[in-house]
């Protein structure tokens, strides 16, 4: 028999590390410093969502997407939203459509607002941290306005949104948003020219066009790539279709590429803020159905029928016809998607979640090979691994 | 595109709603099928998006096992679906689609369906060692096991769940649906505002 001398050292990695963005544990392969095979452990923050959404009605599931992935709320309620919209048939009024769009890029600027410091951070730069959360809290405000919470806001519900805006809250958001491509370009100031950030990213990472599809990479991995994919785009929904934005790719598909693509994002969703506030109009912002909305409270002080659709709501539900459907949104992580099965009672059968976040964290064994132990904190960031919704 | 599919054997249904392409097929075609799905130039469903299955427990054939594709070229999503029984087992697409093996390893967690030739068959979502298919209908909501930190032994011990209340899951489903024509006499109730 002969002797083999293995030089490997195997470390582990978290469950509690401040790189590791939540609760990932990686056990690391290294031979001196280079990274063999990093292998991610989850569902260390498994909650069982899924389990816990075919016990409550389609209304009382709403706020479990919120704490999926929960630096993006609003995106995945919107996924739900159209699922058991697209099971019940119903299609939302106009105003609703153009206050989601704007709500769902205001929560891609707000997870982009916080990815792309934690990147930076996650590499040595502290400064935009500081920076970005201070606008975070200004567009939370914004969450709280229309919905009472900053981050489970529960705003999006199947036929709708929950409340309109309030009085004077186009004024503000266009205001704000004439001043924020500044910001955007003094975080650019800070980070992109950087000499450490760019050591650390540029060429880091590196995923081709055909391995990102392949491992179902969606967002802006799969664009850093080249490939120009975006359900915003290829398959609109809500006022999607509407508005003009532009996809931007990137080019080798490393980390610098994927934080280039974020920054281009948040600009292109001003640009979809400002279209969608021009456009948009006074009107209902829900269905007026009370099968499925309930009613207004006015009205239930002084309608019996009202009265009994509200406690018939909030008690039993509403019942959706029997049958399958998935819809997807372009999240700000990637392809959110959710695979609805109704049996026609009021508690969804199953409900099953893509998260975009899952498919990316597959890939960290095969995009970390041959790098540095340093260089895995730098993939982590720049995949956007948020644990919520990766181990549901 | 409904015609390409038509062609390939072993697919027993197809069906379109919702503009949502679904198929459904033996389980022993999964590997041809999936390939042709995939290189075909007029399909090329090159992307696995989701791996996933639905219990019914009253049923023979138990599982309804899907796995969403996606063809980026052609713009198109599409859904496959097979039945399988309880304890049979499925060939692994881990071959064709790399991102298959999480997804596997997920319905293996949590339904306990088997997959052969996966690379890597082990839990991947439930706590080491854990035990049962958390998604399975006759799996408790409430589980079996809970954990806390003992503070005698000094490590966190696992007991079995004990609910200080009963667990309780309200059926507030009416027997009767809502009246679909109006009763005579109350078409005031309709002008009211």
């Amino acid at each position: 028999m002969k002797e083999v001398e293995l030089n490997t050292t195997t470390i582990n990695f978290g469950p509690q590390h401040p790189a590791a963005h939540g609760v990932l544990r990686l056990v690391v392969e290294l031979e001196g410093e280079v990274v063999q095979r990093a292998e991610p452990h989850i569902g260390l923050l498994h909650r069982g969502t899924e389990k816990l959404i075919e016990y409550k009605t389609y209304l009382q599931a709403v706020p479990y997407f919120d704490r999926l992935d929960y630096v993006s709320p609003m995106c995945q309620e919107h996924a739900f939203a159209l699922a058991t919209e697209n099971l019940l048939g119903i299609n939302v009024p106009e105003r609703a459509k153009y206050i989601r769009v704007i709500f769902a890029e205001i929560t891609r600027i707000l997870n982009h607002l916080l990815n792309i410091p934690a990147y930076a951070a996650d590499i040595g730069a502290v400064t935009p941290f500081l920076w970005c959360f201070e606008e975070r809290e200004k567009l939370l405000e914004f969450h709280e306005a229309v919905s009472g919470a900053r981050f489970h806001a529960a705003y999006f519900r199947p036929g709708g949104v929950h409340q309109d805006m309030p009085e004077g809250m186009e004024e503000k958001l266009y205001e704000h948003f004439k001043t924020f491509p500044k910001f955007i370009d003094d975080l650019e100031s800070l980070l992109t020219n950087n000499r450490i950030l760019r050591q650390r990213s540029v060429d880091i990472g590196i995923i081709s066009k055909s391995e990102a599809i392949e491992w179902g990479c969606s967002g802006p991995v799969l664009r850093s790539t080249g490939v120009a994919w975006d359900l915003r785009r290829s398959q609109p929904y809500d006022a999607y279709d509407q508005v003009d934005f532009e996809v931007p790719v990137g080019k080798k598909g490393d980390c610098f590429d994927r934080y280039l693509v974020r920054i281009e994002e948040m600009r292109q969703s001003i640009s979809i803020i400002n279209q969608c506030l021009n456009k948009i109009k006074p009107g209902p912002i829900s269905i007026e159905d009370n099968k499925i909305t309930p009613p207004k409270r006015n009205q239930m002080k002084k309608s019996m029928e009202a009265l009994i659709h509200h406690f018939k709501l909030f008690t039993e539900g509403y019942r959706v016809p029997a049958g399958q459907v998935y819809s997807a949104v372009e999240a700000p992580k990637g392809e959110f998607g959710v695979y609805l099965v109704s049996d026609g009672s009021s508690k969804p059968y199953r409900c099953k979640i893509r998260a975009p976040g899952f498919a990316h964290l597959q890939t960290l064994d095969h995009l970390s090979k041959g790098h540095l132990m340093a260089d895995i904190a730098a993939i982590l960031g720049s995949l956007d691994i948020v644990f919520g919704e990766i181990d549901r | 595109m409904i015609k390409i599919l038509t062609k390939i054997d072993g697919i027993n249904n197809i069906l379109e709603n919702n503009n949502l392409l679904e198929i459904e097929f033996e389980k022993n075609n999964i590997i041809k099928i999936v390939n042709e799905l995939k290189d075909n130039d007029e399909l090329n469903f090159n992307q696995l998006l989701d791996i996933t299955a639905v219990d019914y427990p009253s049923r023979e054939f138990r599982f309804d096992l899907i796995y969403i594709l996606q063809s980026l070229r052609k713009n198109k999503k599409i859904i496959l679906k097979t039945f399988i029984k309880e304890n049979e087992k499925i060939e692994s697409i881990t071959n064709i689609h790399k991102s298959a093996d999480w997804y596997e390893r997920e319905c293996y967690d949590l339904f306990g369906i088997e997959f052969i030739n996966h690379p890597d068959l082990r839990r991947i979502m439930t706590d080491y060692n854990f035990e049962g298919y958390p998604l399975r209908k006759d799996f408790p909501l409430t589980g079996h096991t809970e954990v806390r930190y003992d503070d005698l032994e000094k490590k966190v011990i696992y007991e079995p769940v004990k609910l200080t209340q009963e667990f309780r899951n309200f059926d507030s489903e009416s027997p009767w649906e809502g009246m679909e024509n109006k009763l005579f006499g109350d078409e005031k109730s309709s002008d009211e505002n």
